[in-house]
């Protein structure tokens, strides 16, 4: 399931750091402008992935933010030992590298002034792999979400589930989904925005259920891998499969919002919530 | 002749010896073998032993009816239940027909649908888990395999009967967790339950499937590795070398475990039995508090 091995990962500098190849056009981009573009390719509009941090600036009026429940982070509780080496040293290494203590982010703040929690997932962080840490701070904020009743928002970027924790990863799955199930009983909103890639358990768990579910143009969204898929029905997928164009096509995105409308798309819909 | 019979003999305490052995120093890839046993029990097998006046119904009212996926009003032990499970097959034509227990995106809308019916009929739910995983094919993903398995994990916190799994076979990640959030989880000793299938695993983390019984191993994907981490609330202890040697009394096993465990879930109250379900889920998983 945890296939974000495969999957493209953050911007590759080129040897003098000054600039950034596109992964989708391959166009050199100058490092300062695709940074000030939001990590979005001038040329193509391909997003690029973003962390959680800068993420949360984009979208929260100044100083408004808070963040929560930071001090949960990963545990080696099956002592995964793989060829490289130990669960253990693997995330301590991402904690170092990243500044951030799991692969989520969570917190609360005010978009164009409406109230909202959010938990931002960052893919530098075991390719945003759902561990247990990170459904435990995305149940919390739900639950944060819950008892002051405010929107909901998470935004998902992860390969699937944290192979490293065994079942216990899988069964964030369900932990997760029972923090939104509380939300839909008490009538709460909850908007998912997918970007790219989610995939395995996050897309099959909290990122399919949102009320509203908001992608980034051609992210990544599906449940399987496509090598997975292609094994198994024997050919080749069209070039579109499980992209967010894909989704939406199929019924199971209300929108493609680029990255620099994404805060006022967000705050325009929870602008009708009237509760 | 009678040299044979006496080597037999001789043999017999050996033998059994060996078996108990056997069982006791089974490892994690050893029993992953005997979860796909090609004689291992089927759910319908389990079915002709313990539930009588069996009423199926079908289809998820939207696409199809996926046959990888069975549900119906069932009695066990003169228990009225909603039964659903996983449907593999045991001779080919079988197998194709019921696309080897991986239930598409309207295998779990079926079993969703069937879950509010037996919450409209207030009758408590089972669910028989054993598949290698959801469908990975394109029209699964067409048609929203992670929504529809997404859904269910949703819905299955607020369902307001009790839900009883029981893990008989593999537990394969998503398409197993689909029908698998209950109250109380329940596994055979020979099953396995785990977030990927150790050859998946191998391939990722060890670049070679050849791994798969290192992988087995790390996953903790045994029904003892499971209980010792809260993933699972009981095992079931298969006799002999395995459930195929006495489908019989697994049966037996499974119907008592599961008659018993519905029981003491029907004394709690609506309220009581979500927030015991919410309780439970949120517990699950260990992680660092700094």
């Amino acid at each position: 399931m945890a296939w974000y091995t495969e999957t493209t990962t953050e911007k590759k500098k080129s040897k003098k750091e000054l600039w950034v190849k596109c992964k989708n056009c391959h166009s050199h981009i100058y490092a300062e402008e695709w940074s000030k573009n939001l990590n979005v390719c001038p040329n193509c509009n391909y997003h690029g992935a973003i962390s959680s941090y800068e993420r949360i600036n984009l979208l929260f009026d100044k100083d408004t933010f808070e963040e929560l429940f930071s001090n949960i982070s990963p545990k080696d509780s099956l002592k995964f030992n793989d060829l490289k080496g130990s669960y253990k040293d693997k995330y301590e290494t991402n904690i170092k590298k990243t500044g951030i203590n799991e692969a989520v982010v969570t917190g609360h703040g005010k978009m164009n002034a409406i109230p909202v929690v959010i938990a931002v997932m960052d893919f530098r962080f075991l390719g945003g792999s759902l561990g247990s840490g990170t459904g435990e701070k995305i149940l919390q904020a739900a639950n944060y979400a819950y008892d002051h009743n405010l929107p909901y928002i998470v935004i998902s970027a992860s390969g699937g589930a944290r192979m490293q924790e065994g079942a216990l990863s899988l069964m964030q799955m369900a932990k997760t989904c029972a923090g939104i199930a509380r939300l839909n009983r008490k009538n709460i909103p909850y908007i998912s925005v997918l970007t790219n890639p989610t995939t395995g358990g996050v897309s099959a768990s909290y990122a399919m259920m949102g009320d509203i579910n908001v992608s980034e143009p051609g992210a990544l969204i599906g449940f399987a891998g496509r090598r997975v898929i292609e094994q198994t029905i024997g050919e080749k997928l069209p070039d579109d499969f499980q992209t967010s164009e894909y989704l939406r096509e199929h019924g199971f995105v209300d929108s493609i919002v680029n990255r620099k409308d994404l805060k006022d798309y967000l705050s325009n819909v929870l602008s009708y919530y009237n509760r | 002749m009678g040299q044979e019979i006496d080597r037999i003999v001789m043999e017999k305490p050996e033998v059994e010896k060996m078996k108990k052995k056997t069982k006791k120093d089974l490892t994690p890839w050893e029993i992953v073998q005997i979860s796909r046993h090609p004689k291992r029990p089927i759910l319908q097998d389990y079915i002709s032993h313990i539930v009588t006046n069996f009423i199926e119904f079908h289809g998820d009212r939207y696409f199809s009816d996926d046959k990888a996926m069975i549900g119906g009003f069932a009695e066990i032990d003169g228990q009225k239940v909603m039964l659903i499970g996983h449907n593999k097959g045991k001779k080919t034509h079988e197998n194709i027909e019921r696309n080897f227990g991986m239930a598409k995106p309207d295998g779990y809308r079926k079993a969703l649908r069937l879950m509010k019916l037996a919450q409209r009929f207030n009758v408590p739910i089972i669910t028989f888990i054993d598949t290698p995983g959801a469908f990975p094919g394109l029209e699964a993903e067409e048609r929203g395999q992670a929504e529809a398995i997404a859904k269910n994990l949703t819905e299955m916190a607020s369902i307001e009967v009790p839900i009883v799994c029981v893990v008989i076979g593999e537990g394969g990640s998503g398409g197993a967790l689909g029908i698998g959030v209950g109250d109380k989880v329940l596994m055979l000793s020979n099953a396995i339950y785990s977030v990927i299938s150790p050859e998946g695993c191998a391939s990722i983390l060890w670049r070679d499937a050849a791994f798969a019984p290192d992988a087995a191993e790390a996953l903790n994907l045994t029904a003892k590795a499971l209980k010792k981490h809260g993933v699972i609330d009981e095992i079931i202890e298969e006799p002999g070398e395995g459930a195929h040697t006495d489908v019989k009394k697994v049966a037996n096993l499974i119907e008592k475990a599961v008659v018993k465990n519905i029981k003491s879930l029907q004394k709690l109250s609506v309220e009581e039995l979500i927030q015991s379900r919410f309780e439970k889920f949120s517990a699950m998983g260990k992680f660092t508090v700094k």
